[in-house]
């Protein structure tokens, strides 16, 4: 292609820009949603587009004008894909426990409990039975 | 043959993300490949007694719906972001009955449920058998709890079955 520009560099241009946008419209719910739980799901989920759109980009990039095959943006999107949902049960539960405190509950309201004679985990010890428990049978 | 390699899918899957963080296909690089993914789950096989069986087709179907899922939700994720007021977002928290029953399939059902966009799972109830889920966008808690338990509970039923 001729004027300098080649298509696999519009390429990985577009997808860089791509997951630039939504780490940018996640940050940004991140600001303007109304409270703690809300807030959650910005960051943590346009983050997994955003952060994917750059890593294929990176992979188009090496592969289509470096000529070279890359692997270990997969593996950055596996262990990411392991570990963003452990950093967000926690800090839902550390909302769950400030709950209990008297913490001013989000427009979402108060979590109902499972059931009448058992509570969530995060305030109770798992029961004999639940699975997972080596003891039974 | 089961006591040599207790884990065969584990070591597929040691070797392969061996092999993907050294970015080199040689013989060498195969080989110590093949020692850490034998040796890991042969040393680690009496510290998880109740492994899982596993589909891993299903297994790879399940891992291309979800990142379809991943891609479509991020956009109606970025729409309700850019142009829904707070005031017309009704979040909700939804409380999922399971019915898987090994620790393994509820946390890959949690994590599914906390990957796609516009869901984070936050708890588990004290007895294992219910989710507690927060939703930035439900008007319908109930069709919700539906299309979750029917998109991804029944095909992890499968996969661990």
């Amino acid at each position: 292609m001729s004027g300098g520009v080649s298509l696999p560099e519009i390429l990985v241009s577009a997808l860089i820009v791509l997951g630039g946008s939504f780490a940018l419209i996640g940050s940004w719910g991140l600001v303007r949603l109304p409270s703690l739980m809300e807030r959650l799901h910005g960051p943590t989920k346009a983050t997994t587009l955003g952060l994917g759109g750059m890593l294929v980009g990176s992979v188009a990039f090496f592969q289509l004008v470096k000529g070279e095959w890359t692997t270990h943006e997969l593996l950055v999107s596996l262990f990411l894909f392991v570990t963003a949902p452990i950093a967000a049960n926690m800090i839902a539960k550390v909302h769950l426990h400030q709950l209990r405190l008297g913490k001013q509950p989000g427009p979402a309201g108060q979590p109902a409990a499972p059931r009448d004679d058992s509570e969530w985990a995060t305030y109770e010890s798992p029961k004999a039975g639940t699975p997972g428990c080596f003891e039974d049978e | 043959m089961s006591r040599l390699i207790p884990h065969p899918g584990l070591s597929a899957l040691l070797v392969f993300v061996w092999m993907v963080m050294v970015n080199d296909l040689t013989f060498g690089t195969l080989f110590l490949g093949l020692v850490v993914g034998l040796t890991v789950p042969l040393f680690t096989d009496a510290y998880w007694p109740q492994r899982p069986r596993l589909n891993f087709l299903a297994g790879l179907a399940y891992i291309g719906i979800v990142l379809w899922d991943i891609v479509v939700a991020n956009f109606e994720v970025a729409a309700i972001i850019l142009f829904k007021p707070n005031h017309k977002l009704q979040p909700a928290w939804l409380v999922i009955p399971l019915e898987l029953d090994t620790p393994e399939a509820i946390t890959v059902f949690a994590g599914t449920i906390s990957l796609t966009p516009g869901t984070v799972s936050a708890d588990v109830s004290a007895c294992g058998t219910y989710l507690l889920v927060h939703a930035l966008h439900a008007p319908d808690p109930a069709a919700e709890i539906a299309r979750t338990k029917a998109r991804y509970e029944t095909r992890l039923k499968e996969i661990f079955a």
